[in-house]
């Protein structure tokens, strides 16, 4: 086996790999003939706008609605004591819990932008106005907003458990023990350390996030939505709404643009509710502005790697603390640590790993889903680690990475055997279409060949 | 203030709409005359997705009073699609896969029939100024910028766009 089979395959002809298929969707994109979920519009439809908190950590004393009953077109108000089942997590559907965030706020808020009160109104000037409206009597409580400090006795607590961290079986973090880190670094000419952070990143889609409910005659709802995971949010939908999931018919498949922003189930049981209690179909769309400050970012990471090497380039030991700010809630970031820790040792074979991966709770936007979540933020570390190894160590990076790269018939850190990797015939590949000659030795290794047992 | 009647012509029509003071074009054409091929993305001219041609020129209608059309030629992408098949710039974009999401496909294929009215051999360079004011997320630019090229080929060769 080798390089040769993957040429093979690029030999054959088949009827749609490395065939161009026209996309399905695309004459209605040309010809905009396709409907966005803003596109639909309903005869007596009602919009909603959100009651959003303007500071990131307060107590709430009170919310008078009194002005903004005035406003002309106003329907109605909903709040927390119109959610059957307020508090809920989204991936509760893969039994992660406790459940921590409310659908609207109830006596705190945790973020800036946290949804408060839902106003109905019969127009969407109706509603922005009702909303200004609105009186809110808050005790702003101190915030923290860096995972470390969240982590320090005595900071501000965000979540309900009485500590700023997902619990993960019990433990603080979610751990990798794979060898003796201790006995690596012993072995190790050299010690590599270095931190990485990252900054939330918004998505921005073209078409920002949002849904249509309405009733229909037979007691059930369809809710048109641009979510990203369609049976995921009517699931979650029906949990929160104490509804069967029968009882709900979700239209959607069209995406203006997602890339993980839209797989949160935020604007579905809130807008489906208000369709139930008004019997109107109700619209639901985030402005531009609310796209960027709520709609959950790619998460802020840390990451703290220690690594112990030999003076032919070999990493021996790798020692990895990384933080994620999951922001106030859980969301998906919760599940993205997890993931995150089989990944975060690298594409590489290292005999002693030690991985404390936190999931992090502060008083910012929670994160959630974005291309690799999890995964992104390590390659980033990993891959400058690598570099800063190849220079501590005096080898040419390329050279660094070829020795220590995983192949298959490797074992994990956290235990998963190596298959169908082709790591080395990757690196292969990209070095020859950017133009570097690789030296020979590098050009003989495969994914294939372990070196006799030797490696790793 | 009252709401007036504006008469304007859109995509070759000669139609009359009751417009209250401010509304934009973006909102009279999406929720008054259902042409929603015309897109929302956020509504302060930072997206391009609402682009129509305005007497052939791209404007950004989530930014123009529905009033300042009187009596002039708006046209939205409903109106460019042809009654069988498709303006060589829709089958530009559909060949060369310029479309992902769909979302800034309206916007960005007006903003081409426009440059390709007034230049028809445009540069690369050229291509990429006209669309600057599209925002595609999906970053599909480079499909974009071919697609444009393949339009300016077909059109130059014969294929007129209505």
């Amino acid at each position: 086996m080798g390089a040769n089979v993957l040429e093979k395959a690029a030999e054959k002809k088949y009827r749609v790999v490395g065939q161009s298929v026209p996309r399905r969707d695309g004459m209605g994109h040309v010809t905009g003939a396709t409907k966005f979920v803003g596109d639909v519009h309903y005869p007596g439809m009602l919009h909603l706008k959100m009651v959003r908190s303007p500071v990131p950590h307060a107590k709430i004393n009170s919310i008078d609605f009194s002005e903004a009953e005035k406003v002309p077109g106003f329907v109605r108000v909903l709040t927390h004591r119109d959610v059957p089942k307020n508090i809920y997590t989204i991936l509760c559907l893969i039994g992660v819990g406790p459940d921590d965030e409310p659908v609207l706020a109830v006596d705190r808020v945790r973020y800036q932008g946290e949804p408060m009160a839902a106003i109905l109104a019969e127009t969407e000037e109706a509603a922005i106005e009702a909303v200004a409206k609105v009186k809110l009597d808050l005790e702003e409580l101190p915030a923290v907003f860096d995972v470390e400090e969240a982590l320090k006795p005595g900071a501000p607590i965000v979540a309900d458990t009485g500590v700023n961290y997902f619990i993960y079986e019990g433990h603080h973090c979610r751990r990798v023990r794979y060898g003796d880190v201790e006995q690596g670094f012993a072995q190790a000419d050299f010690i590599v350390e270095e931190t990485y952070n990252t900054k939330p990143i918004e998505h921005a889609p073209t078409e920002t996030t949002g849904c249509v409910a309405k009733p229909e005659a037979d007691g059930r709802v369809t809710v048109h939505t641009n979510t990203q995971a369609l049976y995921f949010s009517l699931d979650n939908t029906a949990l929160i709404l104490q509804v069967p999931f029968q009882k709900l018919h979700f239209v959607g498949g069209t995406v203006g643009g997602g890339f993980g922003g839209k797989v949160d189930v935020i604007t579905e049981p809130i807008t489906t509710l208000a369709a139930m209690k008004t019997g109107r179909p109700v619209k639901f769309i985030y402005s531009r502005a609310e796209e960027m400050q709520v709609s959950s970012p790619r998460s802020a990471w840390r990451l703290k790697y220690k690594d112990g090497v030999t003076k032919d380039g070999r990493i021996v030991a790798r020692q990895i603390t990384s933080y994620a700010d999951a922001g106030a809630y859980n969301r998906h970031t919760p599940y993205a640590v997890t993931k995150h820790a089989a990944n975060v040792a690298g594409p590489y074979t290292i005999p002693n790993v030690h991985i404390d991966a936190h999931c992090v709770f502060t008083n910012h936007t929670p994160g959630s889903a974005f291309r690799g979540f999890g995964v992104t933020m390590a390659s980033f570390a990993i891959e400058l680690q690598m570099d800063k190894i190849a220079a501590t160590v005096g080898l040419d990076p390329w050279e660094i990475r070829f020795i220590n790269a995983y192949r298959n018939g490797d074992v994990r850190p956290h235990r998963k055997v190596a298959e169908d990797v082709t790591f080395i015939e990757t690196m292969q590949a990209a070095a020859k279409l950017a133009g570097h000659d690789l030296p020979e030795h590098l050009l003989a290794m495969n994914s294939w060949d372990r070196n006799g047992g030797q490696h790793g | 203030m009252a709401a007036k009647v504006v008469s304007f012509t859109l995509n070759g029509r000669e139609t009359e709409v009751m417009v209250k003071p401010l509304t934009t074009l973006q909102v009279i054409l999406r929720e008054q005359l259902g042409h929603t091929a015309t897109k929302t993305g956020c509504r302060q001219g930072g997206c391009g997705s609402c682009t129509v041609l305005l007497n052939g020129e791209p404007v950004l209608s989530c930014l123009l009073p529905a009033e300042d059309v009187a009596g002039q030629q708006v046209t939205t992408l409903e109106g460019l699609t042809p009654i069988d098949g498709l303006h060589p710039v829709q089958s530009a974009f559909f060949d060369h896969y310029a479309v992902q999401c769909g979302y800034c496909s309206p916007g960005m294929i007006l903003t081409t029939k426009a440059l390709l009215d007034r230049n028809s051999t445009p540069s690369r360079e050229e291509v990429v100024e006209a669309i600057s004011g599209n925002v595609c997320r999906c970053t599909g630019y480079t499909a974009i910028i071919e697609a444009v090229e393949a339009a300016a080929q077909a059109l130059k060769g014969g294929q007129n766009g209505r």
